[in-house]
């Protein structure tokens, strides 16, 4: 069953809106940062955005917390109506996210009293047991942010995010300001909240090794729309689309050295006048006529992945099927 | 340079460095006894959290450290000529044109009020006895060279005319527009997407690779060094804790700060338990545990760590810094 149903979402942002606008007539440009996005989550499930800057998945994650509202089309919570519903978010920056006048334990207990959803005597207590949960001490509550490092505000800013008792939590970024050993705490804890809690999560990261440990299904986004979307083990071991083969082939790696292969050329081009047809077809090695005209849908294959390509649809590029090969 | 102790042939020789930010509270030991050597040609990439020194360690070999931090003891010795106390003049002279530099933000490296043709020009023609007209064929040449589309309009352009992956590869141009015999380029893909910054990478190893010019690359990326780099020195808290070639120190680290770092990077393929984490988080400068830095955090610390902190000592082909693991321990210890 779903817990979030995003269907046909569309955010577009005007510009060129100024003084000048009214003087000159004004131009009817928009940035496309989200241009028809439709994906759903499972209770209890992760949902991964990746892609990388500017391809709107930050934006998609405020849509979806409720923070910007879409141009076009709908979210909608399957508990909308409920009581228990509430949606929480986690962003990148511990350092700006975090009020520095505030002791950490007000910042916490902030949600609590601000939604009512702990009698007032029980607030303290609310707090230190969440400082636990994070790994931090309840003398912790005590302090300000400047006396905790990077990971550490972090832990207080999931704290605070739990605080107020989410049925969905948005995660943007979250580890990307960390180092990597601090990383691994981080989504060490997220993903234990998130099976003992039983929180279904929208996570956001430009990071495919990220990505790859805290979701269930993963979507893969280029220029304002999701390219393809699949199960986390079916995209890292039979990616289908293009662009998703590339991400993965242009990750730095462990165990590959000095690759001599030349990496895809070609930049992501301006969200303000995205290529005709498909938008990834100046880099596609695949591209033909087809794809500079026709934008591709999102098309499911049968290992559940779902691709937007028609290369893929055409099979004119070797498809592997996740699992067949295993039998 | 009457006195060249290099005995190898080494391009780049650091010994015992040290580095030091003087305080209201005392003297900050920013960097403390690193030594290493780089060959012509030849990569080695500084790995290591925030405040490990890994920047430090670059910006004190280009004598860029911001005051009142400066070098407190140790020489670092440029292809048999000693750099670290160089006045100012000369050391201006050894940037650029023996050293080039590459950092993370392609912006605060180029100036916004002049075009990319007018900076490369002005740097070639500070290090190298060439004329205008000849300095300028050589921009676009350099350009070109690192990939740069129609480079003859590029010239003429401005930095904010340009995508960031096209800025880094300006400043890559403005590194080696000198054919410089040393590179330290700093964190030079952390701004880039991961596409771009498989181009950059590809794009310095090839053209350190073509004029033999060594790097110090310092990044945070384990895969950026598994890719680029040669050898491999892992910093912590202001010391090297283990060197030794790529392959060796990802497949067999030893160091358990190493060890650690190796198993907290998130694998790509199925995980099922969590990942390894090192709990705490490094000391900062004036908090520094007595013995090793890493004791604390150490899950195999005896009380030898806690007392006195061990030197980086050959063990094989690579260097460790540790009591229970180097080539000190107890033979039972050495894996």
């Amino acid at each position: 069953m779903s817990a979030v149903d995003v269907r046909d979402v569309v955010r577009h942002f005007p510009v060129g809106q100024g003084l000048l606008r009214g003087a000159f007539g004004g131009s009817a440009r928009a940035v496309k940062a989200v241009d028809g996005v439709s994906f759903h989550i499972r209770r209890g499930e992760t949902f991964s955005l990746v892609g990388e800057s500017g391809c709107g998945k930050s934006t998609l994650a405020r849509l979806v917390a409720g923070l910007d509202a879409p141009t076009a089309g709908s979210i909608r919570f399957a508990d909308a109506e409920q009581k228990g519903h509430r949606v929480q978010m986690v962003f990148q920056d511990p350092y700006a996210s975090l009020n520095p006048r505030y002791r950490i334990g007000s910042a916490i207990a902030q949600p609590m009293r601000f939604q009512k959803l702990v009698p007032a005597a029980e607030v303290g207590s609310r707090v230190h047991k969440l400082l636990r949960q994070v790994g931090l001490a309840d003398a912790d509550a005590a302090k300000f942010p400047h006396e905790f490092s990077g990971g550490q505000r972090q832990r207080v800013s999931i704290a605070r995010a739990l605080a107020g008792q989410p049925s969905f939590l948005v995660c943007d970024e979250p580890t990307s300001s960390l180092d990597v050993s601090v990383q691994a705490q981080i989504l060490n804890l997220i993903r234990g909240l998130q099976r003992d809690l039983d929180l279904t999560c929208l996570f956001i990261s430009h990071n495919l090794a990220v990505i790859n440990y805290v979701s269930h299904d993963v979507g893969v986004m280029y220029l304002g729309r999701l390219v393809e979307v699949a199960p986390t083990r079916v995209l890292f071991e039979a990616p289908k689309h293009p662009y998703t083969r590339l991400l993965l082939e242009a990750l730095p790696r462990l165990d590959t050295r000095g690759r001599d292969r030349p990496p895809i050329a070609g930049e992501i081009p301006s969200p303000l006048d995205p290529p005709s047809g498909c938008a990834f077809h100046p880099r596609c090695p695949h591209a033909n006529e087809r794809c500079r005209v026709e934008r591709p849908e999102l098309r499911a294959e049968p290992d559940g992945a779902q691709a937007a390509c028609h290369a893929v649809a055409e099979r004119r590029i070797p498809v592997t099927v996740h699992g067949s090969a295993n039998g | 340079m009457s006195s060249t102790p290099s005995l190898s042939d080494a391009l780049l020789r650091v010994a015992s460095l040290r580095v030091e930010i003087p305080t209201r509270h005392g003297a900050l030991l920013a960097l403390d006894d690193v030594s290493f050597e780089i060959a012509p040609g030849e990569v080695l990439g500084f790995v290591g959290e925030s405040g490990a020194g890994k920047s430090l360690t670059g910006m004190a070999i280009l004598g860029l450290l911001d005051p009142p931090g400066h070098v407190a003891g140790g020489e670092v010795w440029l292809g048999g000529r000693r750099i670290d106390a160089l006045p100012p003049r000369e050391m201006r002279r050894v940037r650029g044109r023996e050293i080039g530099a590459v950092f993370q933000d392609p912006l605060m490296s180029l100036n916004p009020l002049l075009t990319i043709g007018a900076q490369i020009d002005e740097t070639i023609r500070t290090h190298l006895p060439v004329g205008a007209r000849e300095a300028a064929e050589r921009s676009v040449a350099l350009l070109r060279s690192v990939g740069i589309p129609a480079p003859e309009d590029r010239y003429e352009a401005y930095p904010h005319q340009l995508s960031g992956g096209m800025r880094q590869r300006v400043v890559i141009a403005l590194a080696l527009c000198a054919e410089p015999r040393l590179i330290v380029a700093d964190e030079p893909t952390t701004a880039l997407d991961v596409s771009i910054q498989a181009q950059v990478l590809a794009l310095l190893r090839k053209l350190c690779g073509q004029k033999r010019t060594a790097m110090l690359l310092v990044t945070h990326d384990m895969g950026v060094i598994a890719e680029t780099a040669d050898r491999v020195a892992v910093m912590y808290a202001g010391r090297i804790v283990e060197t030794g070639t790529v392959e060796e120190l990802i497949r067999n680290p030893v160091h358990p700060y190493t060890r650690g770092l190796m198993g907290a990077i998130p694998p790509l393929g199925p995980v099922e338990g969590p990942l390894a984490q090192i709990d705490g988080a490094m000391p900062r400068l004036n908090a520094r545990p007595p013995g090793c830095a890493f004791n604390p955090r150490c899950p195999d610390a005896v009380d030898r760590c806690r007392a006195a902190a061990p030197a980086l000592e050959a063990l094989g082909t690579r260097s460790v810094a540790c009591w229970v693991h180097g080539p000190t321990a107890p033979r039972k210890a050495v894996q």
